[in-house]
């Protein structure tokens, strides 16, 4: 590619500032350059993937290279574009007015300095419908490298030093998984893509997806490579459309330039990937539902073991990493599994990608060092709830995980974001979907929202789930409209331990996270639900924080 | 061995009703896809697109020319969400209720959009033009609440203000269910 013109403009033009308009923002930014005459060849226009600040959606940075002026590259971020402003955009790129000051975003607000883009490093930076443009900023880079200069072993060897763990929710380490189905005996295997990003608060998968599909594809090579696949499937669920044509495409591409296929980058290692889409089943990202989907079937779990490592698609061993996790890869080896492993905490090393929604001022992804407090990512980086003041900013509870996660009290923001912490509270890591609820957010009424959807999306292969859940929500349906009794809390708990203990996959087993923890952290509000709450043991504030803690 | 019957709870004349093309078409997708038995997902998918749901008579073409059991396609037909297996309405509204749609007032908007309406939610035969559907997490939380409205998604709809909420709905084309009925379905 030439040198880049001294001015660029890059539109987001994925789907959350899609629908808030950015095609035709686009549209009006590349007439109105037309209309520039011949000033208008400074000016290069091009759609990149999330911009981060997805609730003030169009947006679109503006790069100044510095050249021919005083040297300096600068970059501007605009929020809330009309393409009436399109010629007002330009006239501020060029420098003739300043008429959009007031969209103009700070760069230095903590919402984009305290984050750290190691996984989103590319992500609105690249075309993601453009290889020429992804090979300019290093894409592929390491799947050559690899291929030419290290064996499985070494891959897998820096892999296991980054401590990189799974990153779709249960964060099993990465490479002891890669190492399992690289030691199975000798046969065919396949690697697989989990991109069935169910859990409803998560968009990290399709921001990857639609901003940056070529960091996948080469970190699914790579790990093709290190655990010897042939054969791979990304499963990308049907609800996220502009996900499945940019990674097709992108595919298509990279079969192209001879980056997938046969003898890659001229070494003699094959690989053949396909995308395979949902049908709109949550269950399908357990990891046995999803190999029955793949293959065809109804999505339903299977027990484990033996485990998709040993016994997976057509029966040979199986890799299944989340899409996160595989665009870690390419960093990894490029800079090295010490360098990845020095960010984070003991236990949960590198960087976490956050879809932060909800009731918070500032809406959007969020990708910050493992081991950042809660509070430091919902308040300082979200701006707690819109309109709210107070301490902890109006936040009542922070929910994570999902439908399999729990909600975690405003007392407990400090709480450093990693697996084990989480899963202290009573919640877990999951996707890494953080929805904030405000005040008047009713607990009860969360647990029985999630409950609904686990209802709804149970596979009913065991009856624990099947029925478990359904009893589970009529229950939860007493208390949101008041007039439940105190046996009534009795059974919802007796049930919810019941149903975690025996159902048969994840999907069930923490079905009833959601109502725990809520129970655990705000059981007065399920108390004051009842018929009659003077029956129902009435906790004083301080009994409240001794359950918390 | 097995009865084709028994697997199939409509009688199967529909199969006559097919336009020739359709089934020509299904033919043709099904042979693109080499005739493996493990694209049914993918096929299903193409053969909605098709018809705009799956006739029963399109499922027995697919488990013809697949090789499995009527049973099986069937089975992976009624499975999945997103697969239709009664014709659809002209109109199709889809609520979102992920979590943040759901703190940002997503039950209440379906409240709204039903009395709008005049149906209930997640019944495919609506209101005879309209039907409402619940979704679960479209990925869009930072634009919550949002709606999809005959496959175009709508952004940020404004809970706190009903009159704007009202004026935003009827723009999209949700009016009441009888347009002669002066009093509407509020």
């Amino acid at each position: 590619m030439a040198s880049p013109a001294p001015l660029q403009l890059r539109c987001c033009a994925a789907s959350g500032c899609r629908s808030a308009g950015a095609e035709a923002l686009q549209a009006a930014l590349l007439a109105a350059r037309d209309q520039l005459g011949g000033a208008a060849e400074a000016v290069t226009i091009k759609p990149v993937g999330c911009l981060r600040l997805c609730g003030r959606g169009p947006l679109v940075a503006l790069d100044r290279s510095g050249e021919g002026s005083h040297g300096q590259a600068t970059t501007e971020l605009y929020a809330e574009l009309t393409p009436e402003q399109a010629p007002a955009l330009l006239r501020a790129a060029t420098g003739a007015s300043d008429e959009l000051a007031a969209r103009r975003l700070d760069p230095a607000h903590p919402f984009f300095a305290l984050q750290q883009a190691v996984v989103l490093e590319t992500c609105g930076v690249v075309n993601p419908e453009s290889i020429a443009d992804a090979l300019a900023h290093g894409a592929y880079g390491q799947l050559k490298r690899v291929l030419l200069e290290c064996s499985p072993e070494q891959v897998r060897e820096q892999v296991k030093r980054s401590g990189l763990r799974g990153r779709g929710g249960a964060g099993y380490p990465t490479g002891l998984k890669w190492d399992t189905v690289a030691l199975q005996p000798p046969g065919p295997r396949s690697v697989v893509c989990n991109a069935d990003e169910g859990d409803p608060g998560a968009f990290m998968d399709r921001s990857v997806l639609e901003s940056d599909p070529h960091r996948l594809i080469e970190g699914m090579a790579i790990a093709a490579f290190a655990v010897g696949a042939e054969q791979g499937y990304v499963y990308v669920r049907a609800e996220y459309p502009l996900a499945i044509e940019r990674l097709r495409l992108a595919l298509k591409q990279a079969r192209g330039k001879g980056l997938l296929g046969a003898r890659i980058a001229g070494s003699s290692f094959n690989l053949r990937l396909e995308v395979r889409v949902g049908a709109g089943a949550y269950v399908c990202g357990e990891e046995t539902a999803l190999l029955a989907s793949i293959q065809g079937g109804r999505g339903t779990p299977r027990p484990r073991p033996p485990f998709p490592a040993q016994v997976g698609l057509w029966g040979a061993p199986t890799l299944i990493n989340n899409v996160e996790t595989l665009a870690s890869i390419p960093v990894i080896l490029r800079e090295g599994g010490d360098w990845y492993a020095a960010i984070g905490t003991e236990g949960s090393k590198g960087t976490k990608v956050f879809a932060l929604s909800g009731a918070v001022e500032r809406t959007g992804l969020v990708e910050v060092p493992m081991g950042t407090s809660l509070r430091t990512v919902v308040q300082t980086i979200g701006g707690g709830v819109p309109g709210a003041d107070g301490p902890d900013g109006g936040v009542k509870a922070v929910q994570t995980g999902g439908p399999s996660g729990g909600c975690i009290p405003a007392h407990l923001l400090d709480t450093p974001v990693d697996y084990e912490s989480l899963r202290a509270l009573g919640s877990m890591m999951g996707s890494g979907g953080l929805v904030v609820m405000g005040e008047s957010t009713s607990m009860p009424e969360v647990a029985r929202h999630f409950m609904r959807f686990s209802v709804n999306e149970s596979c009913g292969k065991c009856v624990p789930c099947r029925a478990g859940t359904v009893q589970l929500a009529r229950l939860l349906d007493r208390f949101v409209e008041r007039r439940a009794s105190l046996a009534d809390l009795e059974r919802l708990e007796e049930l919810c331990r019941m149903v975690g203990a025996t159902s048969l996959c994840g999907l069930g087993q923490a079905a009833p996270n959601p109502v725990l923890s809520t129970l655990q952290y705000f059981r007065q509000e399920y108390q004051a639900a009842c018929r009659e709450p003077s029956h129902c043991e009435p906790l004083d504030a301080s009994a409240l924080e001794e359950v918390a803690r | 061995m097995i009865a084709p019957a028994t697997a199939q709870p409509q009688p199967p004349p529909t199969q006559v009703d097919l336009p020739p093309q359709a089934v020509e078409r299904t033919t043709r997708l099904i042979r693109q896809h080499r005739g493996r038995a493990d694209a049914l997902i993918e096929v299903l998918h193409q053969v909605q697109e098709l018809y705009g749901y799956l006739p029963p008579g399109a499922l027995a073409q697919v488990a013809r020319e697949l090789k499995l059991p009527l049973a099986r396609v069937h089975g992976v037909a009624s499975f999945y969400h997103l697969f239709r297996l009664e014709a659809p309405t002209a109109h199709r509204c889809a609520v979102c209720l992920g979590t943040a749609c759901f703190v940002k007032g997503g039950g209440e908007l379906v409240s709204r959009i039903e009395q709008r309406l005049g149906l209930r939610l997640d019944d495919p035969a609506g209101n005879g033009t309209w039907a409402l559907e619940h979704v679960s997490c479209l990925g869009a939380c930072g634009q919550a609440p949002v709606v999809v409205v005959d496959g175009r998604m709508e952004p940020r709809l404004p809970m706190d203000d009903p009159a704007a909420l009202d004026s935003r709905l009827a723009a999209l084309g949700l009016t009441a269910a009888a347009d002669a009925d002066p009093s509407g379905a509020s």
